[in-house]
């Protein structure tokens, strides 16, 4: 099918994208990458009356450093994570891996991490790793910018904590993802997970670990995070394989037995919490290995 | 949107967007809606085909600025200044590419609907990386959908150009 007809604006900086939400955010979507809202427009589950076009705005598409963070415009396209092409992303290994896992190449050239997070699909790849990750989500609207932590972010079914006259202009990432990583289970190669789960861990310098986090997609209206879970992993020596794989394990289980799943056309609620213990497990092993790694 | 704009008697916006289609400019005023699709086939260059309309398929990728797109998705207003690629400029019927070439020679195709959107992804696949393993040209052409030849003669047709060797499990 084709979209309905809509008004289109161009904006050509972030300013005039700022401007043009103040004016018409009540009945405006804004176009970024478009590989979700323009299928939705084409089915007819969308249903815009104007679009505003931030796809050519420069300064949206820039990565930086910026102190102590990544400053990730809107509009980078997934493959130039996937390719790692920018300077900035030589420490971000876990951002090309989970890059390289959302759709099929051509979905990748065009489709933006700002239009992952502002659709907030429970099952992205990018919403998990913005979990994990403790990013930044930066809102910008005539009022100001506000700074939204990603944990606060998600709020729902396709719901965000953006506001009508908000854009999304960038989001703060830590300037390494060591100990991160993303694990997911879908039946085709480029469909959406299943179950998908995240994970990141920070040691310090004796390899204990000082901060755990867990997120998991596909297993509730909106991406979450798995906080007891995560607290089973605080204070492990990673140097131990066996106290990890067993505070691993744990971990594991404990999402699994926590999650709220029902059954539908995909997968049983059973099928669901053994592939959320097998990919919170992988996951987390990934995560574990890569600092003994980082410390070889 | 400044003096390309244009309002019908309608009501309706009209815009012009131009860019480039296998090396020549090209401008056509269009209802910002169209896709990219619709657009190059209104523009003449029917290569590019509707099978689903919503992204799924890929009868109708293209490359924008070197890249596989799925044109169906993407509005004709977001490549205005870009460079597109469409079938149209790889070869004729006299003097078809070594691709195009492979793909008639491995029976890659059958009907023939799918041919060009495979066609333009193989072409990107191809101008990254000229010496794709096996598993890469199975992961690119993954993307889009074959409902005669069962993806065997495709992949085997990339691999020709590429000269990858085959892979003994790919027959079954």
């Amino acid at each position: 099918m084709k979209a309905a007809s809509f008004a289109y604006h161009r904006a050509e900086s972030k300013e005039e994208a700022v401007s043009l939400l103040s004016e018409h955010g009540d009945d405006a979507k804004v176009l970024a990458g478009g590989q979700s809202l323009i299928p939705m427009m084409n089915l007819r589950l969308a249903r815009p009356s104007r679009l505003i076009d931030i796809g050519h705005c420069p300064e949206l598409a820039q990565l930086e450093r910026v102190g102590g963070t990544l400053a990730c415009g809107a509009t980078v396209r997934h493959v130039r994570f996937e390719r790692a092409d920018a300077p900035e992303l030589a420490a971000c290994r876990a951002l090309s891996d989970a890059a390289r896992l959302i759709g099929h190449a051509p979905i990748r050239s065009r489709g933006t991490i700002g239009g992952s997070l502002a659709h907030g699909d429970s099952s992205s790849e990018w919403c998990l790793m913005m979990l994990v990750l403790d990013a930044v989500i930066q809102a910008e609207s005539g009022r100001g910018v506000r700074r939204i932590p990603a944990h606060d972010f998600f709020q729902g079914f396709f719901t965000t904590a953006l506001a009508e006259d908000e854009l999304l202009s960038a989001i703060e990432l830590p300037l390494t993802t060591v100990g991160s990583a993303l694990a997911e289970h879908s039946r085709r190669r480029g469909d959406f997970a299943i179950v998908a789960a995240a994970t990141r861990l920070v040691a310090d310098q004796r390899l204990r670990v000082t901060t755990a986090r867990i997120a998991m997609g596909g297993v509730a209206s909106q991406p979450i995070r798995m906080p007891s879970a995560e607290d089973v992993l605080h204070g492990v020596d990673l140097t131990d394989r066996r106290s990890t794989m067993e505070a691993v394990s744990e971990a594991a289980h404990m999402c699994a037995a926590s999650i709220q799943v029902s059954d539908d056309i995909h997968a049983s609620s059973q099928y669901r919490r053994r592939l959320a213990s097998t990919l919170v497990r992988q996951a987390l092993s990934r995560s574990a290995q890569d600092w003994r790694t980082a410390g070889d | 949107m400044t003096d390309e704009e244009r309002h019908d008697g309608d009501g309706s916006t009209r815009l012009t967007v131009s860019y480039g289609i296998n090396g020549k400019v090209s401008a056509r005023e269009i209802d910002p809606s169209e896709s990219l699709l619709d657009d190059l086939r209104a523009r003449g260059f029917t290569g590019a085909h509707a099978g689903c309309e919503h992204g799924v398929c890929g009868a109708c990728t293209v490359l924008v600025d070197g890249e596989p797109v799925r044109s169906c998705i993407v509005l004709s207003v977001q490549v205005q200044g870009a460079a597109v690629e469409t079938v149209e400029g790889l070869g004729t019927v006299d003097r078809p590419s070594d691709l195009q070439q492979a793909f008639s020679q491995c029976r890659g195709l059958q009907c023939g609907f799918c041919t060009p959107g495979f066609l333009m992804l193989a072409t990107a696949l191809l101008r990254r990386d000229p010496t794709p393993d096996h598993e890469a040209i199975r992961e690119a052409v993954s993307s889009n959908l074959c409902r005669c030849t069962g993806y065997h003669s495709i992949v085997e047709a990339i691999g020709r150009v590429s000269g990858t060797p085959r892979s003994s499990h790919d027959r079954g």
